[in-house]
């Protein structure tokens, strides 16, 4: 069906004529960015490619240089002993990622409420707050010998130590948080004679978010060192045993292969946790926050 | 249908405001407002106008108890400060209020129910929650005074409404306009309906066209709802225009000058703004301020 006047080149202004039949068959009108130019292939592409880089340089330099395997093995036999090894090291994965996933959760509700009490009095923080430091400064490694002879149950005390190592980013920052909140705000608030309560609820702690995400970050990290530190000090611990033990034995035994591959899963716990921080930031700031906003 | 400027009606003057030699000195030594008297009825629409270290600010939070006064006194509705304003929710008005202007509920505060006085207080920026929606920030006093979700709800809209933001309830503050913020701002002042609405600056930071509309607006609303209000600016231009009194403030130190009622009847138009009145008024304005100014750098000099 077609309509000759509205084919035909005239110029006619005066009847907005319906939109003119396309030539090409229902041709999707979507910006044509070449995939590798898109933020999100390219922020995901980028770091692999890096990875696949220096993955195929460590093959190539261990095999061309007849490297033995006892004291640089390659990526290839790595992956092969976890595959083989996988009764044992995710065994103590499981172990190790228990004592950094507790001692996050102690840490965070503990240093929480620690930052809520430092910010009702600014007697209370400066009090305090030296010992907060103290506890941040003291090499875990010094002190995790006295908290094992103290604590009985192996676990208790190996989160103990994690949690000691974890807690400090989140205390300062999510008191940094508490108190950096507009001040017209906070005179808003006082002027229709909100309580203490309603302050720290309806303004101080979403203020505090974006900085205890930031502590949450961190820490996250420190856990996991701390849990792999404190492990390494204890040693023979009981007979659940984590990876930072496996390396130990793996080092005694010249098995570096597997050694090599427990070192792979703690760094990928480590990337995984950050992951999943970051994850957490984005659902709880991405609608409003500057610091989510400028991605894409 | 004006609301009593004064002149009008000087038997049912009630001072809403008293400013008793009230002065104040920060802690440092500076003396940032040197002791002033003023007196503002109900009804009236007063600006203070002056260059920026005037004290029209501080003055302005002193009249909110934001800030103490380092001597002298001031009053709301004949009573100290903190004890004139009852906060929200203590008395609490019936749910089928009239709504619309000229009912008999708003008729300038005549009857003296104690604690029946709200004050609203509108920031040089729009103060907002960015982490909350439009509605729920307009909604924050209600829920400060824990008035029931429905009666709040309710009444945020009516407030909404009033701004023309109704369709933006849902939207976060910074997917909004620097002007529609500063609605936002307004509706938050107005959800809690008061009696006297403190504005410092409010439209200092927006370009002249959404201040001019920002500015007819509010003139429409202090009609339709009778409120005080009490504006600080340093635009001659947006004081004359807004203004049944603008009370002219000088730095260094800061002190008022001048008080100039400007008797043109309301509802002020565009054309007002391009009259000979105006012209008139601002020029006296200005010479004031002028006056004011060289008299401090006398001073200075000697």
């Amino acid at each position: 069906m077609s309509i000759t006047w509205n084919t035909a080149p005239a110029p006619a202004p005066a009847v907005i004529a319906p939109a003119p039949a396309p030539a090409q068959p229902a041709a999707p009108r979507r910006p044509s960015v070449p995939l590798l130019h898109r933020p999100r292939v390219q922020r995901l592409l980028l770091p692999l490619l890096v990875g696949l880089l220096l993955v195929g340089g460590w093959q190539a330099l261990v095999v061309g240089m007849e490297l033995p395997p006892y004291l640089v093995p390659s990526p290839a036999l790595m992956m092969k002993t976890l595959v083989a090894d996988w009764a044992v090291l995710g065994g103590a994965l499981l172990v190790t990622l228990k004592i950094t996933v507790l001692s996050f959760i102690v840490a965070t509700i503990v240093g929480v409420l620690v930052s809520f009490l430092f910010v009702q009095s600014r007697l209370i923080e400066t009090a305090l707050f030296p010992y907060a430091v103290l506890l941040q400064v003291t090499p875990i490694v010094a002190v995790a010998p006295l908290i094992i002879i103290w604590v009985k149950d192996p676990t208790a005390s190996l989160v103990i130590c994690a949690t000691l190592v974890a807690l400090f980013p989140i205390i300062s920052n999510t008191t940094l948080g508490l108190r950096s909140i507009d001040p017209d705000l906070q005179a808003y608030f006082r002027m229709n004679r909100a309580t203490r309560l309603q302050t720290l609820v309806r303004l101080r702690v979403p203020s505090a978010l974006p900085y205890f995400f930031g502590g949450l970050r961190i820490s996250s990290g420190l856990a996991l060192i701390g849990a792999v530190v404190a492990e390494f000090v204890a040693g023979t611990g009981g007979n659940a045993t984590g990876l930072a033990y496996q390396i130990l034995m793996a080092g005694y035994q010249l098995n570096i292969p597997r050694m090599f591959a427990a070192l792979l899963l703690i760094s990928l716990t480590g990337v995984a946790l950050f992951a999943l921080m970051a994850w957490a930031t984005r659902a709880a700031l991405g609608s409003w926050h500057a610091s989510e906003l400028s991605h894409d | 249908m004006t609301p009593g400027t004064p002149t009008e009606s000087p038997a049912a003057a009630v001072p809403a405001i008293e400013v008793l030699s009230a002065q104040k000195t920060y802690p440092n030594g500076t003396l940032a407002l040197q002791p002033v008297d003023l007196s503002i009825q109900e009804g009236e629409f007063v600006t203070l106008l002056g260059p920026s270290g005037c004290g029209k600010s501080t003055l302005l939070k002193m009249i909110a108890g934001l800030l103490e006064p380092t001597d002298g006194r001031l009053l709301l509705w004949r009573k100290p400060v903190a004890a004139a304003l009852e906060g929200e929710g203590k008395n609490q008005e019936t749910p089928g209020r009239p709504k619309f202007p000229g009912s008999p509920r708003g008729t300038g505060g005549a009857e003296p129910r104690p604690g029946g006085r709200r004050m609203a207080f509108v920031f040089q920026s729009p103060t907002l929650m960015p982490w909350a929606s439009v509605q729920a920030n307009v909604r924050l006093p209600l829920d400060l005074a824990k008035v029931p979700r429905a009666e709040a709800d309710a009444r945020v809209a009516e407030a909404l409404e009033l701004v023309g933001l109704t369709k933006f309830a849902k939207a976060l503050p910074r997917a909004l306009s620097g002007g529609m913020q500063m609605r936002v701002s307004i509706a938050r002042g107005l959800v809690v309906q008061p009696n006297l609405l403190l504005m410092d600056e409010p439209f200092g930071a927006l370009d002249e066209i959404t201040r001019h509309k920002l500015d007819a607006d509010l003139l429409e609303l202090w009609r339709k709802k009778k409120l005080t209000v009490v504006f600080v600016t340093h635009s001659i231009h947006e004081a004359v225009f807004l203004s049944s009194r603008v009370v002219m403030m000088a730095a260094r130190p800061g002190r008022i000058v001048e008080e100039v009622r400007i008797d043109e009847p309301y509802p002020r138009s565009e054309e007002f703004m391009v009259s000979s009145e105006f012209q008139h008024y601002a020029k006296h304005l200005q010479r004031s301020l002028r006056a004011a100014s060289l008299h401090t750098d006398e001073e200075a000099t000697v």
